[in-house]
């Protein structure tokens, strides 16, 4: 596994070119795509003109950012411009963006090379990476096992070394849900420290774009990248962005004793067992560096599930509405306007999309707003307050990042609400609009990767990382690699 | 006791508008396209964001935030000082998004009334306070046209252009204390002009800056309940709006009297026909399903920049009105017809300021300055009367020529167009043609002599009785002074030559 700044050293010390660098990983991204489908679009070209560029750079003396040269991969719904953008969807398979997301764009203009677009579930409406119209993408540490969703793409693709890093986006735990099942790191910022403009929407309230990646430095190199105000995007914060890299140190911050909170109502019936023993021993190993261990309640919690159920549908019955046939994407044509709105739609989206629209669809229908949605709103209100509780007590809290490790494929696919409670643990922080990260924490008897959710309180990702770093530096899970 | 005969029974009209106002900002609500009216070029002035494109997010254009408030303090609303923008949601192929970004339950403005000037037969002028509900700020769709039918339903196909997606607008909607289709058609004007004086819209009625629907039903004079309300549509003049309304009434009581029901449906007024037809019934009303926008955060319009904005309103036609009959003492009738465009206003007011007579000022500015911008303005649309080279300045100098009697008024209106189009000062301009009027006494008499001399036969009639002839004497003598003998003392000095016993 090379990490960004090893790639950067070889980069800048002219061991190897950026060409070199991409090559040999779009080769092994080519080499495993058969057993993973990690990915919906390669894109080779770009990859390669971009590295000739930053090889350019370094002939000609400039100096290069960090993330000049080093291979990454975009999830399908971040739009590229001149590059087909599917969202996982029959109803985008032909879309060719006319424009650059923000997030991309920064991204480009720092260096980075683009390999490919990866595999997510339809709209990023799911846990599995089932729900993608184009195929199943395999956990790489067991091909019959989910990668998780709906990033399981960009996480299988950074486990497998497709890529040095990966961005996701994550609605109620899309990033770090599938960071989790394939044992690699996953960031969900605060709501509005990253920009959404070019993010196709799902949930526009909750949806976030994210890094996944090999260790939590890369994480945070790519977040200080894509971080920051955006013109474009009204929700985007105007903050000021620390040095997340200051946050790494060997161990945590003794000067001011870290207090971790340990959120109770994770730790019930529905928690498999080993996830359970896991995360634990993780909490015990956290204090051992130093942190006050206290356990914290939040008795709301259990709430996030149906309230999130009732506003990402409401939101995504709204965001999907354009996708009708008249201007981008599939036409179903038919002889009237209704038979093409209807055919489009009924051909364009899998079930799992018709199923939240639908569900949206009734909760904002008039007659039931107020029981649904508002209710819903009021609720997600009640969980905030119990988070805003809980930082007043702890700086940063931990639980489980998923009940369970990476199922079967097809095991959850028949059974909706199974699925759905996969981001029970994860749901509650995109509800309160903070940040949250999963790190590998453990391997369950089958040898499936553990994932540890911590959680901060607004814009304390540096907060996140200096926990997580120093977990990482005090382990070795992040070092076992899946044999493929 | 006598029975009477069953009185023929009254009505009651409730009228209610609700105006579509685009907002003449340079670019569009929440994204960098023009706004211009471009029906040659469908589809130029669009990009991702008002073309719904996956993944665009919408930023509000500041601009419509503070014209839709100062339209809101001008129409003496109470702005909001926390609102927020909602999606109002359904399918149509115009509305790239498939929802519409609009207000619902916190506009930006409420609860406020403009005043209506209404002039009977006698032209008795009276006022009406009518209430406006709310206002508030909304994205415009695109616009379709359709192949084979002037409508989706029957076309071969249906084009989109959404150069006019995204444009902004405001939707001003009046509480239903309306009662004729004059008062209807009052406000609508009272509303333009405001908008207008503001500079917030051009207000243009043809290209649909300026949208009225209107909410109509009829009830027997006494009765509890409210009739059955009819929307209408697609008027575009006022005079539409006034006889699409007038209409509607006959017809409803007309249906009423016969025993037929209303309809709580959608017409049409056929300007061709002068008549409404049913569009689409609007039973089971349709469901919105608004929510709020998670897109845009909530607007909050702080004090400060309230005041601020309340600091830059100008003065409106109603308070001009006031003015132009108390202080300048003019009539109504010219109060409202100087005061109808923001441009001749202020153009009358600095001639006034110049220290023109009011009346005289207003009697050139509505007349033959008028009927020279209105000539103009056919050949250039954007042309007013600052347009014309005649300076506020240089108008008050003829009209002090003529309060003087330097000139007559012929000769003012003689050099008129040479002002208007040439430009310069009127006082020179009288010098250089050595048109000054001719007030000496003397100088008259020994024209008329002449005059007199050399129409004998017409003196003998005069003298005969053919008093009329008299014109014909003053017309001889402008013709020999160029028209530059003050005609009053003409008149005079002739009159006694011609009555001098012989």
């Amino acid at each position: 596994m090379s990490t960004i700044c090893e790639l950067h050293k070889q980069l800048t010390s002219k061991e190897r070119s950026a060409v070199e660098i991409t090559q040999a990983y779009l080769s092994s991204l080519q080499t495993l795509e058969p057993k993973l489908h990690s990915f919906i679009s390669l894109t080779e070209d770009k990859a390669l003109h971009q590295a000739q560029q930053i090889d350019a750079k370094i002939a000609a003396g400039e100096e290069i950012g960090l993330l000049a040269g080093i291979p990454i991969a975009l999830k399908d719904n971040l739009c590229t411009q001149g590059i087909r953008t599917t969202c996982g969807s029959k109803v985008l398979g032909n879309f060719i963006p006319p424009y650059e997301s923000t997030v991309t764009q920064r991204l480009a203009d720092v260096g980075a090379v683009f390999v490919g677009k990866t595999n997510l579930d339809e709209f990023a409406m799911g846990s599995s990476t089932e729900n993608s119209a184009y195929h199943v993408t395999a956990n790489p540490w067991n091909l019959e096992t989910v990668p998780g969703g709906s990033s399981g793409g960009s996480a299988a693709a950074v486990a497998a070394e497709q890529c040095v890093v990966a961005l996701g986006s994550d609605t109620g735990g899309s990033i770090r849900q599938p960071a989790s099942f394939c044992g690699v790191v996953g960031l969900k910022p605060t709501y509005g420290l990253v920009s959404r403009y070019g993010l196709v929407a799902y949930a526009s309230s909750l949806d976030q774009i994210g890094p996944l990646s090999y260790s939590v430095k890369d994480a945070a190199i790519l977040l200080q990248a894509i971080a920051g105000h955006d013109p474009h995007d009204s929700t985007s914060l105007k903050v000021k962005i620390p040095d997340y890299l200051k946050s790494l140190r060997p161990s945590l911050n003794r000067r001011n004793q870290r207090r971790i909170g340990v959120i109770q109502e994770t730790f019930g019936s529905g928690l498999d067992p080993v996830v359970e023993a896991a995360v634990k021993q993780a909490i015990e190993q956290l204090q051992e560096l130093g942190a006050e261990i206290r356990v914290i309640s939040c008795p709301q919690f259990r709430y996030g599930l149906p309230t999130y159920y009732i506003i990402a549908p409401s939101e995504a019955s709204s965001n999907l509405a354009r996708y009708d046939g008249v201007k981008y994407g599939l036409r179903s044509d038919d002889a009237d306007l209704m038979s093409m709105y209807v055919k489009t739609r009924a051909e364009g989206f899998g079930a799992e999309v018709k199923r939240r629209i639908m569900i949206g669809s009734y909760a904002l229908s008039a007659g039931y707003y107020d029981a649904y949605y508002l209710k819903a709103q009021k609720v997600r209100t009640l969980i905030k307050e119990d988070f805003e509780k809980a930082f007043s007590q702890v700086d940063v809290l931990v639980c489980p990042t998923s009940p369970t490790t990476a199922f079967r494929v097809g095991e959850k696919v028949n059974d909706p609400l199974s699925m759905y409670l996969s981001d029970l643990m994860t749901i509650p922080v995109n509800l309160a609009g903070l940040p949250a990260m999963s790190i590998p924490c453990g391997f369950d008897e089958g040898g499936l990767p553990i994932g540890l959710q911590l959680i901060g309180n607004a814009l304390r990702e540096d907060l996140l990382f200096e926990v997580a770093y120093a977990y990482e530096q005090a382990t070795s899970w992040h070092e076992r690699k899946p044999s493929l | 006791m006598t029975t009477a005969a069953p009185a023929k029974t009254e009505y009651e009209v409730i009228i209610g508008l609700e105006t579509h106002c685009q907002l003449s900002t340079q670019t569009k609500i929440f994204s960098p396209s023009s706004t211009q009216f471009d029906v040659e070029n469908p589809n130029r002035h669009i990009d991702p964001v008002c073309m719904g494109m996956p993944g665009v997010l919408p930023v509000l254009n500041q601009q419509v935030l503070e014209y839709a408030v100062k339209a809101g303090l001008a129409l003496n609303c109470q702005i909001a000082p926390y609102s927020k923008f909602d999606r109002k949601q359904y399918f149509y192929p115009d509305l790239p998004k498939n929802y519409q970004i609009s207000q619902y339950d916190l506009p930006i403005a409420e609860h406020g009334w403009l005043e209506i000037e209404l002039a009977d037969k006698q032209g008795e002028v009276t006022h009406k306070r009518i209430g406006i509900t709310r206002l508030h700020m909304e994205e415009d769709a695109g616009k379709l046209v359709h192949a084979g039918s002037d409508r989706l339903a029957g076309s071969a196909y249906s084009l989109v252009d959404f150069n006019r997606a995204g444009v902004p607008l405001i939707e001003i909607v009046s509480e239903p204390d309306l009662r004729s289709g004059k008062e209807a058609a009052e406000y609508a004007q009272e509303l333009r002009r405001i908008v207008r004086y503001l500079g917030v819209s051009d207000g243009n009625m043809q290209e649909g800056s300026l949208r009225c629907d209107v909410n109509i039903s009829v009830r027997p004079m006494g009765q509890k309940e409210f009739g059955v309300k009819v929307e209408i549509k697609n008027m575009n003049s006022f005079n539409a709006i006034q006889r699409a309304i007038d209409y509607e009434i006959e017809r409803q009581i007309e249906a009423i009297e016969s025993g037929e029901p209303i309809i709580q449906e959608t017409r049409l007024w056929e300007e061709g026909a002068q008549r409404t037809i049913s569009m689409r019934s609007k039973e089971g009303s349709s469901d919105y399903r608004y929510f709020p926008e998670p897109d845009i955060p909530p607007i909050e319009v702080s004090p400060k920049q309230l005041e601020a904005w309340r600091c830059e309103l100008p003065e409106l036609p109603a308070e001009k009105r006031v003015k132009y009959e108390d202080k300048f003492k003019l009539s109504a009738y010219d109060a409202r017809v100087l005061t109808d465009d923001r441009t001749v206003a202020e153009y009358f007011e600095a001639t006034v300021a110049e220290k023109a007579s009011p009346k005289l000022a207003a009697n050139w500015v509505m007349g033959d300055i008028a009927a020279y911008v209105n000539n103009q303005k056919g050949a250039d649309p954007e042309f007013n009367i600052y347009s014309t080279a005649l300076t506020p300045k240089a108008l008050a100098e003829l009209i002090k020529l003529i309060e003087a009697n330097t000139i007559s008024n012929k000769i003012a209106k003689d050099i008129l167009p040479e002002l208007l189009t040439k430009g310069g000062s009127a006082k020179a301009l009288v010098k250089s043609k050595g048109l000054s009027q001719i007030s000496d006494p003397a100088a008259i008499e020994a024209i008329i002599d002449e005059v007199l001399a050399a129409h004998p036969d017409e003196l003998a009639k005069y003298r005969s009785g053919k008093k009329k002839l008299q014109g014909f004497f003053v017309g001889q003598v402008m013709k020999q002074t160029n028209g530059q003998a003050d005609p009053k003392l003409t008149n005079q000095l002739l009159g006694k030559k011609l009555n001098q016993p012989t």
